[in-house]
C-alpha cells in the first residue's frame, strides 16, 4: 500500500525533484529573506514591515561548513533503534542571493569525505524517516558535481 | 562612585556523575560558599538561582528550591534561566540588586543533574521550538555545531585535529590539580586522536561532557564586605549580558539558519567579540590587563575562538597562540586555569558561576597548585543557547 508523503514541517519546502525548493519570505520593505520563515513581522530592527511574501530559496548554493553524526541523536530525531546505527553528514549552506547560511543533512550515500568548504552544493528532495502510514519528506543536501 | 560588589565566598560541590538530585549539590555549594564567606544563611537578604530544565518541563525554579532546602528564612527571592549562560545572568541579577541598594547580601548558587548522553530538548511535539526542530529535523545535536565551527576554523584559518587536541592537553593538566573537576586525569595529544570521532573533525576527547555539579558565590556590597572584615575583596566589576545584532551571520546552536545579510551590512564584529567588548567597557579595563581567563571550551577549537573573541590574539591566530604557550601557566594570559569545561564537564545552570569561582580563587592567591603567581585581574566568558550572551570582569 502506498504511503502518503507529508512534509515533516509544513510551509518549509515545495516541489518535486529539479522543482523542489526551500521556502523562506521576503519583506517587502527591507528584501531581507527569512528561513525558517517569518509571517508576521520583519526581524530587521531598522525595519517596521509586515506581511512578508512566500519565496523560493536559491537552489544552489556553497558550503559554509560540515560535519556530521556518528552517534543516534537523541528523541524527537527519529530512528529505527533496531538497526545499527548509519551515520550521515550535515552540511550548512550559504546561499549566495539571500545571504543566509542554511543547516540541511546531506542526500544519502554523501559522506565527509566527499566533502570540502566552499563546493557548489544543490537542495534536493529527501526522506526524514517512514512510519506505518507515512513518508515523512525533507530537504537534503548534495554536492552538484555527483548529480548524475 | 564605584559600582563594584564583592565576593566574599565562594562554594562548589565536586563535579561528577553522582546520580543525586541537583538540590543536594547547589545545597553543598550554597553551604560551603557562606562558610567561606563567613556569613550565616539567615543574614542573605537575597537568593538568585539558575534554574536547571533536567528536572522536568518548564524546570526547576532553583531560587526557591534552594532557599526551601536551605530552610526557609524569607529572603528575597529571583530564578533565571538563560541555558549556559543562567549562571552569568544570576550574577547579573545578584549585582543589580546590590547596586540598586534592594539586599546587601546575596546568595548566587546553580546546580544540575545532566542526563546520559546527548543534551535533547524537553519532550512533546513543539514545532514552533527551534530547539525542538533541530532535534527532530535534523539530529542536530550539540556536537553537530561544534563540528561545524572546527571544520570553519581549518578551512578559513589552517588549524589542524592537532592543534585542537592540544587545547585538551592543556586544560587535562590543570583539571588534574583541581579537586573540584570531574576528570582528573591529565591526557596526551595520542589519547585524543585515539578517541571515536564524534562530529568530523572532533573527537570525543574534543568534546566537553555533560556532569553534575553545583556551584555557589555569595555577593554583598563594599559597605558590608568593609563592616564584615574584608577590606580587599575580591570584586566584580562588569557583567556583560548582550544579544546579538541583526544579522547575525554565524549558525548558532540552536538555529536551523542564519539571519539575512542582505538587507542590512553585518557588523564587523562577532558576537562572541561583542560580549567581551562590553565587559572590558564596563570594567574599563582591556585585554592586555587580563591575568587570567575562563573561557567556554565546550569544543577544544571554540576555546581557539574564545582566544580571538577574547582579543588576546588577531582572528585565525588562536591556534599560533597556544602552540607559544601564551595560554597555559607562565603564558601571558593563562585561559581555564580551572581545567575547564574539558576537565568538568558541563554541568549547564552552574558552569558559569564555576567559572567565577576559579578566578575568585586565583585572584585571591587560593589556587594551591593551579595557582597563577600575582593574577590581579580575570575575566570569565560564556554564550547560552538562544543569543544569551555573558561575561563577568573580575578584579582585586
Amino acid at each position: 500500500m502506498p504511503h502518503s508523503r507529508t512534509p515533516a514541517v509544513a510551509g518549509w519546502f515545495t516541489g518535486e525533484n529539479d522543482d523542489f525548493r526551500l521556502l523562506g519570505t521576503r519583506c517587502p520593505s527591507c528584501t531581507a529573506v527569512f528561513f525558517p520563515r517569518e509571517d508576521t513581522h520583519c526581524r530587521n530592527p531598522h525595519c517596521e514591515g509586515a506581511s512578508l511574501e512566500e519565496v523560493p530559496l536559491s537552489r544552489t548554493g556553497r558550503i559554509w561548513s560540515y560535519t556530521d553524526s556518528r552517534y543516534r541523536p537523541p528523541s524527537p530525531y527519529v530512528s529505527d533503534r533496531e538497526l545499527p546505527w548509519e551515520p550521515y553528514a550535515l552540511i550548512a549552506v550559504e546561499l549566495q542571493a539571500e545571504r543566509i547560511v542554511v543547516l540541511g543533512q546531506a542526500a544519502p550515500g554523501v559522506t565527509v569525505a566527499d566533502l570540502t568548504v566552499g563546493m557548489e552544493v544543490e537542495v534536493v528532495p529527501g526522506v526524514l524517516h517512514e512510519d506505518a502510514e507515512t513518508t515523512w519528506t525533507t530537504w537534503h543536501w548534495r554536492p552538484t558535481e555527483v548529480r548524475a | 562612585m564605584t559600582r563594584d560588589v564583592a565576593v566574599l565566598g565562594a562554594g562548589m560541590h565536586p563535579w561528577g556523575k553522582w546520580g543525586r538530585p541537583f538540590v543536594e549539590y547547589g545545597t553543598t555549594a550554597a553551604r560551603a560558599a557562606l562558610a567561606d564567606a563567613g556569613v550565616a544563611w539567615g543574614d542573605v537578604g537575597s537568593v538568585v538561582g539558575a534554574d536547571t530544565v533536567r528536572g522536568g518541563y518548564p524546570g526547576y525554579v532553583a531560587g526557591a528550591t534552594f532557599a526551601r532546602a536551605l530552610g526557609w528564612q524569607g529572603a528575597r527571592v529571583t530564578s533565571v534561566y538563560a541555558a549556559c549562560a543562567s549562571g552569568a545572568q544570576a550574577i547579573a541579577a545578584a549585582r543589580a540588586q546590590i547596586l540598586a541598594g534592594l539586599a546587601d547580601v546575596v546568595l548566587v548558587v546553580g546546580a544540575d543533574a545532566a542526563p546520559k548522553g546527548f543534551f535533547r530538548p524537553a519532550g512533546g511535539d513543539r514545532p514552533d521550538d527551534p530547539d525542538w526542530l533541530r532535534f527532530r529535523l535534523l539530529g542536530a545535536t550539540n556536537p553537530t555545531y561544534f563540528g561545524l565551527y572546527a571544520r570553519r576554523r581549518m578551512a578559513v584559518h589552517g588549524d589542524t585535529p592537532e592543534d585542537f587536541a592540544l587545547v585538551k592537553v592543556k586544560n587535562a593538566a590543570m583539571g588534574a590539580l583541581n579537586p573540584f573537576a570531574r576528570y582528573r586525569k591529565r591526557v596526551t595529544a595520542e589519547e585524543v586522536a585515539a578517541s571515536a570521532v564524534v562530529a568530523d573533525p572532533l573527537r570525543l576527547l574534543d568534546i566537553c561532557a555533560t556532569s553534575d555539579g553545583g556551584a555557589a558565590l555569595v555577593l554583598s556590597s563594599l559597605d558590608f564586605a568593609r563592616r564584615h572584615g574584608a577590606a580587599h575583596p575580591v570584586r566584580i566589576r562588569a557583567v556583560s549580558t548582550v544579544t546579538p545584532r541583526f544579522p547575525s551571520t554565524v549558525l548558532d546552536l540552536p538555529d536551523i539558519a542564519t539571519d539575512p545579510a542582505l538587507a542590512v551590512r553585518p557588523s564587523d564584529e562577532s558576537f562572541r567579540a561583542s560580549i567581551a567588548r562590553v565587559a572590558y567597557e564596563e570594567a574599563g579595563l582591556g585585554p592586555e590587563d587580563l591575568s587570567v581567563a575562563e573561557v567556554y571550551d565546550l569544543s577544544t577549537a571554540l576555546e581557539l575562538q574564545w582566544y580571538e573573541d577574547l582579543g588576546l590574539c588577531g582572528e585565525g591566530e588562536g591556534a599560533k597562540l597556544l602552540r607559544e604557550g601564551a595560554t597555559a601557566p607562565g603564558g601571558r594570559t593563562p585561559v581555564n586555569t580551572s581545567g575547564g569545561l574539558a576537565s568538568f564537564g558541563e554541568a549547564v545552570p552552574a558552569q558559569a558561576i564555576a567559572q567565577v569561582c576559579e578566578l575568585t580563587l586565583q585572584l585571591r592567591g587560593a589556587a594551591g597548585d593551579r595557582q597563577i603567581a600575582g593574577a590581579r585581574v580575570g575575566i570569565s566568558a560564556n554564550q547560552g543557547l538562544f543569543g544569551h550572551g555573558s561575561a563577568v570582569v573580575v578584579v582585586r
